[in-house]
């Protein structure tokens, strides 16, 4: 088993991908930045199993808190809002610290 | 669906009908004998694109994307579900003749 890229903590980005086919990840955290809140682990990866693949390799899947502001910033308040999603290891990127990030 | 912007929640809370949860039930079956996934449930349901996903109830979803997936997997053919499409019709027909 692969060990989990990611830890609690941990800033990533969500790729920016739009395949065709079967995928879980929500088109409104696309390309945005998001904190690892918990390790969930290796769990039957949904995009093959959308298509009868049930002996494909696990995905490590993470809970990621995404701060209201980042995914809608355009709404008024209450700006402390999150939102958390479970979404799987190979959708994530590390996005640096959050100096790197806001210096960008 | 996915995540795309679609306005507020429509909610269509009922009791559910004996049909809807036979479809449920023959889901649970489906799955729990591998026969298919829920990945492929949904995938299914995504694959009626957007003008079924609007038009048809949330049990019709399911049940629409189950027949699509077991005629893609040889578990039924398009021939034996006509039929039992029209055993039905038939059952039906004969019943309001008789009210």
């Amino acid at each position: 088993m692969t060990a989990p890229r990611f830890g609690p903590g941990d800033r990533v980005r969500v790729k920016r991908w739009d395949p065709p086919g079967h995928v879980r990840t929500p088109f409104y955290v696309r390309g945005h930045v998001g904190e690892v809140v918990t390790v969930v682990g290796p769990m039957p990866d949904p995009e093959q199993m959308a298509y009868g693949r049930t002996d494909a390799p696990p995905v490590v899947v993470y809970r990621v808190r995404f701060r209201r502001r980042e995914l809608w910033p355009e709404d008024a308040d209450p700006h402390e809002d999150t939102v958390v999603v479970d979404l799987g290891e190979t959708w994530l990127e590390p996005a640096g610290t959050g100096e790197e990030a806001r210096a960008a | 669906m996915g995540g795309l912007p679609a306005g507020p929640v429509e909610r269509h809370e009922h009791e559910p009908l004996p049909w809807e949860k036979k479809v449920d039930a023959i889901l649970r079956l489906l799955v729990g004998k591998g026969v298919m996934t829920l990945d492929e449930l949904r995938r299914g349901i995504e694959e009626l694109g957007p003008g079924a996903y609007d038009e048809l109830s949330y049990f019709e979803r399911w049940i629409s994307s189950i027949a699509n997936v077991l005629l893609e997997k040889g578990v039924v053919t398009p021939r034996e579900l006509g039929e039992a499409m029209e055993r039905v019709r038939a059952r039906r027909a004969a019943a309001e003749a008789l009210r």
